[in-house]
């Protein structure tokens, strides 16, 4: 953080405010207008996100206040936003870049993979890259073709790079406040289907979160439900109506895909003995298989019951008309709970 | 065939900013709204000789020795990385033997805090802007610390060399809005193949540059070749250079064999980014003399007869005719040249070779800024196998195999 942010993160007690009643989306907001207004090297770029305010409103207002030099139309170019980006972070500064919709990001993974992710380690710590790629991701807003996908796998196996998907405003806004912050790239996926679903009240006082371990979203001692993003509404309701039977379950948010606090997921597992995985992402070579390895493997011993997987199927992600038929729903994850409950 | 670098410019036009109404009408072709033109410069013929009146610069022996040095450090380095890489001691390299005169003409007219992102193919430039040899060679020997510049002047916020072509082109769009974002008169200098025109990144970010008017000048560093690939085949355009015009950008090239032309072409080019005046690509036409890396067999694909004729455009030589006829240059100097540059050479090549293997864990540590508690075991499993390799490598040396 440069010692302008640091001074005015100090500052900030004594005059932060409280959001009261934000989305997601006003959360992401906020954020962004706290580290703009905190920091002067942070910028933001993307498609729409200057005079528009960003397609979802992500960005509305940042363009009045802080400039267009700081607020940045760029051209319709994926490969140019992920890429100057890099050259902006490695010349000091913290871009806050936008990606359209998840199905455009595509391009960028060039970007991610062979430069982002590895400056640092190409220079021995010379040059790094403390840049920030958000992109809005997952099914469920009718949205066109290309617009609903899950894909957070992918960057997750890239070594380097910081994976980070929210699933509430308070969340999204400490994460992405720890997002930009840190001196390394991070990948900021935000789900759609929950970008005005739930608010809450956020203090706007500059707090952020910790970018590496997991949020324990319900205790329970019966089951271990581990999930992230969007899915983590269907999954809390699952664990409501399970509580209705005497089912208590612990739900995890993982929010930080990579790297991966297992810690907090190993713990659960061996109070509970039981485990399921639930993400919205196809199941083939999902980070949830990653999980289920890392239980397998260091967990194995508390376990009561195979561990169960409650994903999208492996197919292409429906267009609108099928997309809820592709999203697991809280019965399919409340059937997988009962399966592991009847092992032992 | 690239056209003869002799010729007038092929490409022509200008670009009509003017009010549309006062083109003539030309029938059914509709009127003409746009035209531009690619101008070709050259200073020095193969001979060394003018042919059309010099900069002042080109007999100043501040500007000119140096860069008449660099290029023969350039192509002794080049000549000792491949002897090395023969012998087994370095990995593959990409000679620049023949791009001499473009490579080291961008690092001389780039300022210290000017920004280079080059290929590997600048490693006249590198030397130039400070680069240590010893540490041209621990890269290309397989350890990124070369990458990490650490000479007295080191450039520091230079780029690694760029392996993925045209990649790193996005990149210098950004470091150049910084510069502007934050009003430094300092100019990112982006130089890639005739190959990496062709690609979309190359095209993004010449575009950007133009929507920006960022203080970034581009070199097109045509070598004729993208690896066995002509450059005739890469592209249908006359110039590589009139690309920039799609973008708004002006352009313009230049014989690369000439480093008086490229110098001339980049410092005004640099100097007026540098006050505001937007982006400029330079087309330097050059040429690969070697194979394009040691992994390479470049008589597969192109013919001794072009590779014959190319060897008489020798930028090396060429150089070393002006200077001599304006008097900038002896054969002493040449005699002391050839002698401190062996020296240079091969007291960098015992360096280096003297240089101890990056200890394994060296992959774990610049992953990120600080390790995460989550790649904390692996990076101890890592240093374990590989103590006990060694160990097991040692006893078993002196079990006398
Ligand atoms: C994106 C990408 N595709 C392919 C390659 C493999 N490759 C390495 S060098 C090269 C040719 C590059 O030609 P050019 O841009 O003209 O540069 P030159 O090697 O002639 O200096 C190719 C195809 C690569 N490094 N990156
Ligand atoms: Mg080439």
């Amino acid at each position: 953080m440069s010692g302008a942010a640091a001074a005015a993160g100090a500052a900030d007690q004594g005059r932060h405010s409280t959001l009261s009643e934000i989305t997601l989306v006003e959360a992401v907001n906020a954020a962004l207008a706290h580290e703009l207004e905190a920091d002067p090297s942070v910028l933001v770029l993307g498609e729409d996100v200057g005079v528009n305010g960003g397609v979802f409103r992500a960005t509305a207002g940042l363009y009045e206040r802080f400039g267009p030099e700081r607020v940045v139309d760029t051209p319709l170019a994926e490969t140019l936003i992920a890429g100057m980006s890099i050259g902006l972070a490695a010349q000091g500064m913290r871009p806050v870049a936008e990606i359209q919709f998840m199905g455009f990001i595509y391009p960028a993974v060039d970007q991610l993979l062979n430069h982002a992710s590895r400056l640092r380690n190409r220079t021995r710590g010379r040059l790094s890259c403390p840049m920030v790629l958000r992109a809005p991701c997952g099914a469920g807003i009718h949205a066109p073709e290309h617009h609903s996908e899950s894909t957070e796998s992918l960057f997750a196996h890239i070594p380097g790079l910081r994976v980070v998907v929210p699933s509430s405003p308070a969340r999204a806004y400490g994460l992405l406040l720890a997002a930009i912050r840190d001196p390394d790239p991070v990948v900021f996926l935000e789900p759609t289907r929950i970008y005005r679903l739930v608010k809450e009240n956020v203090r706007d006082d500059g707090t952020a979160l910790p970018l590496d371990v997991c949020f324990v979203l319900r205790d329970g001692g019966d089951v271990t439900l581990v999930t992230w993003g969007a899915a983590t509404r269907e999954t809390l309701e699952a664990a409501e109506r399970l509580a209705q039977d005497g089912v208590e379950a612990e739900v995890i948010d993982v929010a930080t895909l990579a790297p991966l606090d297992m810690q907090t997921i190993l713990e659960s597992v061996e109070k509970t003995g039981r485990c399921v995985i639930v993400h919205e992402a196809a199941r083939n070579v999902g980070v949830g298989a990653e999980i289920a390895a890392r239980i397998a493997d260091e967990g194995l011993m508390s376990l009561l019951a195979p561990i169960k997987r409650v994903t999208g199927w492996d197919t292409v992600v429906p267009y609108a008309k099928l997309e809820h038929d592709y999203m697991p729903r809280p019965e399919a994850i409340v059937a997988a709970v009962r399966e592991t409950m009847e092992a032992a | 065939m690239q056209r003869p670098v002799e010729k007038a410019p092929s490409a022509r036009g200008s670009r009509g900013e003017s009010d549309r109404t006062s083109h003539a009408d030309t029938g059914s072709a509709g009127e003409i709204v746009a035209q531009f033109e690619i101008r070709y410069t050259r200073f020095l013929d193969e001979n060394g000789r003018a042919v059309r009146e010099l900069p002042a610069f080109a007999r100043d022996p501040d500007v000119m020795r140096p860069i008449y040095e660099h290029m023969v450090l350039t192509r002794a380095l080049d000549r000792k990385a491949v002897a090395l890489q023969r012998t087994g001691q370095l990995g593959t390299y990409p000679s620049s033997f023949g791009q001499e005169g473009t490579t080291v003409a961008i690092g001389a007219a780039m300022a210290r805090d000017d920004v280079l992102l080059g290929t590997y193919r600048e490693t006249g430039a590198m030397l130039f802007r400070g680069v240590r040899i010893a540490e041209i060679l621990q890269y290309w020997g397989g350890d990124e610390a070369g990458s990490d510049y650490r000479g007295p002047g080191a450039p520091r916020a230079d780029f690694p060399i760029c392996v993925p072509i045209a990649t790193h082109a996005p990149h210098a769009v950004g470091v150049a809005y910084a510069m502007k974002l934050r009003r430094e008169p300092r100019v990112a200098v982006c130089a890639l193949g005739d190959g990496a025109t062709s690609k979309g990144d190359f095209y993004e970010a010449l575009n950007g540059a133009g929507v920006w008017q960022l203080p970034l000048v581009f070199v097109i560093v045509n070598n004729q070749w993208a690896i066995s690939v002509p450059r005739s085949a890469q592209s249908h355009a006359e110039t590589l250079a009139q690309k920039a015009i799609a973008a708004g950008i002006p352009a313009e090239q230049v014989d690369g064999d000439d480093a008086v032309a490229v110098y001339q072409a980049m410092r005004n080019a640099l100097s007026a980014a540098r006050d505001g005046a937007g982006p400029h690509v330079v087309e330097a036409l050059t040429y690969r003399l070697s194979d394009h890396t040691t992994a390479d067999d470049a008589s597969r694909y192109r013919s001794a007869d072009e590779l014959e004729r190319r060897r008489a455009l020798d930028p090396i030589a060429r150089l070393r005719s002006h200077l001599e006829r304006a008097k900038l240059w002896s054969e002493a100097d040449e005699r002391r040249l050839e002698e401190a540059t062996a020296a240079r050479i091969e007291q960098a090549a015992a360096e280096f070779l003297a240089l101890p293997p990056p200890p394994p864990e060296a992959m774990f540590d610049h992953l990120f800024a600080q390790l995460p508690e989550a790649l904390r075991e692996q990076r101890d499993a890592l240093v374990a196998a590989a103590a006990a390799h060694r160990a097991e490598t040692v006893s078993g040396e002196e079990d006398g195999q």
